[in-house]
């Protein structure tokens, strides 16, 4: 109880509330664009959070991650278009539904799943800490170590049809991290002799480059688009009622989200994945599936939203980011020097715990702003795409050159905005870059101070935690294997 | 397996020609450590990564080992260099802050890129306007972001020189 009045005292100060508020619905705008998404504008705005408080850097981000998937939804169920990429699923009923006149009704549904799918995984998670707190120091160099390396593996099989290419990015990304001067002792590495490189490559002006440059210079290069102006009408709480109906589908789905979620470099496509099978073969009517069924629409928006609550799991307890959004939030905590791991949930717990309950809180003004504003927000729709592309360009630039002034910093994410445009035309992975170098620095580091108290490599699985991530680890690649076999034979 | 792009080919092979230097470098570019055990080895990581990117860039070449039409496969390569025109806006951008200030670089590349892309109506032309104020507004003023003072400023009378470094 002491912890819970700890986090709301932490929770309870202006700054806290304006970041909560303006992380809430800035996200809900940035996700109703088609073309932004919550990675762009995390990318963008990092920087700026810096100098702020770790607690209120952090709600602003949570505030952008958590709820850009509910504006995202807005464009997928209207246009056909979604907002965010993790709403390519609900397109497939949502837009039907909207095809058939019940736009309205498809996104009030779609808010009421996204909310429950939220809060389920928010309070599953406030209960779940304790048990964290007490699992958390089991987890030493070694473990640590075993489950980054899990987490390149899983990023890697996750990208299905696309391994070889996601475990070549992944690579990059791990190269990328070791350019400059090492810290043990203290030689270069792949410096050139260039005076520019012996920093190394800054994580935050690569993302930059990655996701926000590439997607401004995307925009701008191709053909300029505009989306047609939708109008609804009538009120959008009716959805709260109708999820009733699909309490069965919601419960799975939204544990799906949390289960999927703690597991680094799985995250919301494959939850949705899992949830929309499990949805459309427990269901009365499957052959409603993709042409506009509430049940479809439930399981997407469901799932998806109950990841980001349980993606801060890693990050928190273990210190490894799952995906590229809690990749760039790492960089929060290493820049006020607080570093996420076992500690902090031994330690902090009342921070931790404020950041669920910032979570909660959330997902009540996101869904009170969106019941409220949804046809303030089809505006947003309609920005052309050329643009967006020119104000994400001139956003960018706050970004890179607050960082550190450096025309050197700005050169670089210039050159990987080039680089991320050419993969995105490719439909080529850019994920595995940001996790590699994230990842491979966290195993360097840990791989090295475990080797300290290793004699043989038996010693290194010998305690619980550490044998199960390796079994674990052995089980996927000998999977992995079996799958590329079998295609192989079969083409 | 996703579907092959044009393009792809070209990406498959420039990729895996850049790993290929790379690691042709790995003697010159890193130190190798006697007496030293290979996990604390500087290079270790390196060469973890550089493998990699060499031993699947060439498994995603062999994947992607057809052309289609060599024409389209150029083409998407010529886009490739174009876009090459918007990182230099952006670079432009980076120059001009320092010396002309935020808020006029901003109030110039905006309307001007704008209009490079097509939209020609001074209701357009407006928007871009009022996105770069607003930009500038938001970040450098209420956000106090660190973003230096343009060397014209320094022309300015002393009184309104100290306000438009810090809020503009």
């Amino acid at each position: 109880m002491d912890i819970l009045f700890s986090a709301f005292e932490i929770l309870l100060r202006w700054d806290v509330i304006i970041a909560l508020l303006i992380g809430s619905v800035g996200g809900v705008i940035i996700g109703a664009v088609p073309g932004v998404g919550p990675a762009v504008a995390i990318a963008i705005v990092l920087p700026a959070t810096f100098s702020l408080e770790p607690i209120v850097g952090l709600t602003l981000l949570l505030g952008i991650y958590g709820s850009a998937m509910y504006g995202g939804s807005i464009p997928a169920i209207l246009i056909n278009t979604p907002g965010t990429p993790v709403n390519a699923l609900t397109t497939y009923d949502g837009y039907p539904m909207t095809k058939r006149g019940e736009g309205r009704r498809a996104l009030s549904l779609a808010y009421s799943a996204s909310f429950f799918g939220g809060v389920f995984s928010i309070i599953c998670l406030i209960f779940f800490s304790p048990v964290l707190a007490y699992i958390a120091p089991m987890f030493g160099s070694r473990e640590i170590f075993l489950a980054a390396l899990l987490g390149i593996i899983l990023v890697i099989t996750a990208h299905k049809g696309q391994m070889f290419a996601a475990a070549m990015m992944a690579s990059l990304g791990i190269f990328v991290q070791t350019v400059g001067m090492e810290p043990i002792k203290y030689t270069k590495r792949y410096t050139f002799d260039q005076s520019w490189l012996a920093s190394g490559l800054n994580l935050i002006v690569v993302v930059l480059g990655l996701f926000a440059i590439s997607q401004a210079i995307l925009l701008l290069a191709q053909e300029d688009k505009r989306a047609k102006a939708v109008k609804l009408s009538g009120g959008l709480f009716q959805g709260l009622k109708e999820l009733g109906k699909h309490k069965r589908v919601a419960s799975v789905a939204a544990s799906f989200g949390v289960i999927m979620g703690m597991i680094p470099g799985v995250g919301e496509f494959t939850s949705q994945f899992f949830s929309y099978t499990y949805a459309q073969r427990s269901s009365k009517n499957p052959d409603q599936f993709g042409k506009g069924s509430p049940e479809g629409l439930v399981a997407s928006e469901t799932a998806n939203n109950a990841v980001p609550a349980a993606a801060m799991i890693p990050l928190l307890a273990l210190g490894i980011p799952g995906e590229a959004l809690t990749a760039m939030m790492l960089s929060v905590f290493y820049i006020h020097n607080v570093n996420p791991g076992p500690n902090l949930f031994q330690n902090h717990l009342d921070f931790v715990i404020a950041l669920y309950i910032s979570l909660l809180i959330l997902n009540v003004l996101v869904l009170v702003f969106l019941l409220f504003s949804t046809n303030s927000l089809l505006k947003v729709i309609q920005i052309p795409s050329r643009f967006l592309g020119m104000t994400i360009l001139i956003l960018s630039f706050v970004g890179v050159y607050s960082l550190r002034n450096s025309f050197t910093d700005c050169a670089v994410a210039a050159a990987c905005g080039i680089f991320g445009f050419i993969l995105r035309r490719l439909d080529l992975p850019i994920v595995p870059i940001i996790l590699g170098m994230v990842l491979g620095e966290i195993m360097e580091g840990k791989l090295r101070t475990s080797m300290m108290s290793v004699k043989t490599p038996v010693d290194f699985i010998n305690r619980p935690i550490a044998f199960i991530l390796f079994v674990i680890i052995i089980l996927i690649i000998l999977l992995q294997i079996r799958t590329l076999w079998k295609n192989f034979k079969t083409k | 397996m996703k579907n092959i792009k044009s393009g792809d080919l070209l990406f498959a092979v420039f990729f895996f020609l850049i790993s290929a230097i790379l690691i042709s470098q790995f003697p010159d570019q890193i130190k190798w450590f006697k007496k030293t055990k290979l996990t604390s080895q500087p290079a270790l990581w390196s060469a973890i990564g550089l493998i990699g990117m060499t031993v699947f860039g060439l498994i995603h070449l062999f994947l992607n080992l057809r052309i289609q039409n060599l024409k389209i496969e150029l083409d998407e390569g010529i886009l490739w260099i174009k876009s090459i025109e918007y990182a230099c806006w952006f670079l432009l951008y980076v120059i001009l802050v320092p010396n002309i200030g935020y808020l006029i670089a901003t109030l110039i590349i905006a309307p001007c890129l704008t209009y490079r892309v097509g939209y020609r109506d001074k209701k357009m032309i407006t928007y871009s306007l009022v996105t770069g104020l607003s930009i500038v507004l938001i970040f450098k003023t209420f956000l106090e972001v660190k973003i230096p003072g343009g060397a014209i400023y320094e022309l300015l009378p002393n009184t309104i020189r100290s306000f438009m470094i810090l809020n503009f």
